[in-house]
């Protein structure tokens, strides 16, 4: 959603979520274009009639200019994940996983490796389930962005 | 000229054609109060209580269909306006409140009387604005009106830190522009080809219902709502909210549907095949169970909010525009279309509800007549009520059995006359709305009609009414108990009447009101009623208190069965069932 940048308009988003009862998954948010205004990509779950809902709801928030459910049709999904683990000794084999994700090892060294993956929220859940033997120091991740594939833009 | 932050807020409200204030002082309004008092076209109403303000304000709104406003202090101030602020949002009334603050340096420190006023009223305002720069007063307001009134309307809260209003501080007053945001278009034109699907649903019906809320009041839609069905003939049910929009005493008006609605709403609504929803918004106490809704039924649904639409119930048909707009739209199509209403079809299907309002109409003396009772029954001080006043007086009521047997026998046969919480259900709503009312009608009967533990949750509104000589005329049916509470515990809890009864702890109201400088009557006995009444009706520049004693065991009938019935399971009396 394209979302005025005032004070509060987060807050009205983040709270109607709560107010009727659904989730947020994951959120992201920076202003886009002139900075006026946010590009706010929240991932959630519902039946088709809840996110239906969801999306009338959030259009009424005055400040919200646009909103639009991506999974309608095609679309890209990347999200960033920044993930610590225990230094590692082998690091071909670690490259060799996260590569298809676009990965990097920022650091490794005694006290730990950090690796950056992109991906779909999918995909680095799966990488996290293969790192779990690892052990993992600490994840943290931006939250799902998104595009329409096609003709179809959330442009102003 | 350059003027003050309190000053600009003054000239602005003026420009909005505001004439009354309803608010409280304090610290943080201070300066604000300053420059009211330094002017003299908008009235400030001094209210003992915020809520009373707010009431007052929405009371106002609801009769006038103007924006109510509001002025309160920080805090304290700010948190007592949030019940009426609730009620307002629920029921999509347009109020401005406006909010002293801390000064902006102190914000976040936990200051004296600070509140995040915003943060507090986030879900229930239609919008919120905190003013960081004096100069940005007029545009605010201007903005805030706007969105107040237009579309849905409902409750904008703007938050003035004290600083930005301090008198020594001065900026050039810049007339806003034309109000236009990106952001938010309310102004949406029905779709012609669903207006055409619409007509020819509704013109290929055979048991249509015509089914009008508040919208259609807020839409001032009243006037096409009865050009409309001058065509079609067909039944017409109001919501709670919706009385009035369509007259009471026309032959094809049913009675109010729902939780609490007539038997023939009801089982039309449950045997219809096409119910065309106009600016209503099929809450749970109008459907029951959602699954067993009006199961034949074809829905179309016209209402400016595409939120309300298949939010609960589906609709073969949304059309979201305007309702008077809509309604022109529909008439029209109508009338240019070559499809009839089958109207031998029809009047079989009017025939029907006949024999259904001859069954369970909303007939008190029917009920009386078996019931013997020496007792003065709630039912029938309402009735007195509308045959005093002849059926034209606003009517403004709190919440519980009172507001139900107030909605069932007043016959409201125009629209904003009937002033009640629907959404909320806000209890001390009744004599604070009716103080609004009555400033904006001051020639007008007005009347609360409200209940023993209603009124006394605003009632030291009776000093307001006083100050300002407002000769509202208060109609409490006492029933020593708080009536829909005792009326559920008797139904589901086995008669286990928890914390809703006072003992002996009931003031002596006539004295209340004679405390407060007003007139107060006691009636006991039922031939007292009509008497007390017109002599009480009778005293038109006095607030009189009529404190009426009546049967505490009457239960507000008929009364959906629920959880799990449909709009044809009904309680139509004690222990009888549909």
């Amino acid at each position: 959603m394209l979302v005025e940048n005032k004070p509060g308009a987060l807050a009205r988003v983040v709270g109607l979520f709560h107010q009727r009862g659904y989730n947020i998954e994951s959120l992201n948010v920076a202003p886009v274009d002139d900075g006026s205004y946010s590009r706010l990509t929240v991932t959630t779950r519902g039946t088709e009639s809840a996110v239906e809902q969801i999306m009338k709801q959030i259009n009424k928030l005055i400040d919200i200019i646009k909103v639009a459910d991506l999974t309608e049709g095609e679309h890209h999904e990347l999200e960033l994940a920044l993930i610590k683990i225990a230094k590692v000794n082998d690091l071909t084999s670690i490259k060799k996983i996260i590569k298809s994700m676009n990965g990097k090892v920022l650091k490794n060294d005694e006290s730990a490796c950090v690796i950056s993956v992109t991906g779909t929220s999918i995909d680095i859940n799966n990488l996290l389930k293969v790192l779990k033997k690892k052990k993992i120091i600490e994840t943290v991740r931006s939250g799902s962005i998104g595009l329409h594939e096609s003709k179809k833009t959330l442009t102003i | 000229m350059k003027l003050s932050g309190g000053d600009m807020l003054m000239r602005a409200l003026r420009e909005e054609g505001v004439k009354f204030i309803f608010g409280y002082p304090g610290g943080a309004a201070l300066h604000i109060y300053d420059a009211i008092f330094n002017q003299k076209k908008i009235e400030h109403i001094l209210v003992r209580h915020e809520q009373g303000a707010t009431h007052a304000a929405d009371g106002y709104a609801r009769a006038t269909g103007k924006p109510g406003v509001v002025i309160v202090t920080s805090g304290p101030g700010a948190t007592n306006a949030i019940t009426g602020l609730a009620t307002a949002y629920m029921d999509s009334i347009p109020l401005v409140v406006i909010s002293g603050q801390v000064a902006s340096h102190l914000i976040g420190t936990d200051s004296f009387q600070e509140t995040d006023m915003i943060g507090v009223s986030r879900p229930i305002v239609k919008h919120s604005y905190i003013v960081q720069k004096t100069e940005d007063i007029p545009a605010i307001i201007n903005e805030a009106f706007h969105i107040a009134t237009t579309g849905r309307p409902g409750p904008v809260v703007i938050d003035i830190p004290k600083d930005i209003t301090a008198p020594e501080n001065k900026f050039e007053y810049k007339k806003p522009a034309k109000v236009s945001l990106r952001s938010y278009q309310p102004k949406i034109h029905p779709h012609p080809g669903q207006i055409k699907k619409a007509a020819k649903a509704i013109l290929s019906s055979e048991r249509p219902v015509i089914y009008a809320g508040g919208g259609a009041i807020m839409g001032n839609a009243s006037t096409q709502l009865k050009a409309l069905n001058k065509i079609l003939n067909i039944p017409v049910t109001n919501t709670l909210m919706g009385l009035g929009v369509y007259p009471a005493k026309d032959k094809h008006f049913m009675g109010m549907l729902g939780m609490h609605g007539t038997y023939q709403a009801n089982m039309a609504m449950h045997n219809a095949d096409l119910i065309l929803a106009i600016g209503a918004r099929f809450d749970d106490r109008i459907t029951n169970t959602p699954s067993k809704f009006a199961p034949d039924a074809r829905i179309i649904h016209i209402d400016v909010d595409p939120a309300s639409i298949s939010k609960i119930i589906n609709a073969d048909i949304p059309i979201v525009g305007q309702v008077k707009e809509s309604l022109d739209a529909l008439i029209k199509e109508i009338k240019r279309s070559k499809i009839k209403i089958d109207s031998e079809a029809v009047s079989k299907w009017n025939d029907q509800i006949k024999a259904w309002t001859a069954m369970h109409g909303l007939d008190h003396e029917m009920y009386l007549k078996k019931s013997k009772s020496k007792l003065i029954m709630p039912q029938e001080v309402v009735q007195q009520v509308y045959r005093v006043t002849k059926g034209d007086a606003y009517v403004t009521s709190d919440v519980g059995q009172h507001q139900m047997f107030a909605a069932q026998y007043y016959h409201f046969n125009k629209p904003r006359r009937w002033i009640n919480s629907g959404g909320l259900g806000t209890m001390g709503f009744g004599l604070p709305s009716a103080m609004g009312v009555k400033l904006a009608f001051p020639n007008k009967e007005v009347v609360c009609i409200t209940g023993e533990g209603s009124i006394q949750m605003c009632i030291q509104e009776l000093s307001t009414c006083l100050q300002y000589g407002l000769p509202v005329k208060i109609i409490n049916i006492n029933n020593q108990a708080l009536g829909m509470v005792r009326q559920w515990q008797d139904m589901n809890y086995s008669g286990r009447y928890a914390a809703s009864t006072y003992e002996e702890s009931l003031p002596d109201f006539v004295k209340l009101a004679e405390a407060y400088g007003h007139k107060g009557f006691k009636v006991t006995q039922r031939n007292k009623l009509g008497p007390t009444l017109e002599k009480a009706f009778a005293l038109k520049d006095q607030l009189v208190f009529v404190d009426v004693y009546v049967d505490q065991s009457e239960h507000v009938y008929p009364m959906l069965v629920s959880p799990n019935g449909s709009m044809q399971d009904m309680w139509l009396s004690r222990g009888k069932k549909t």
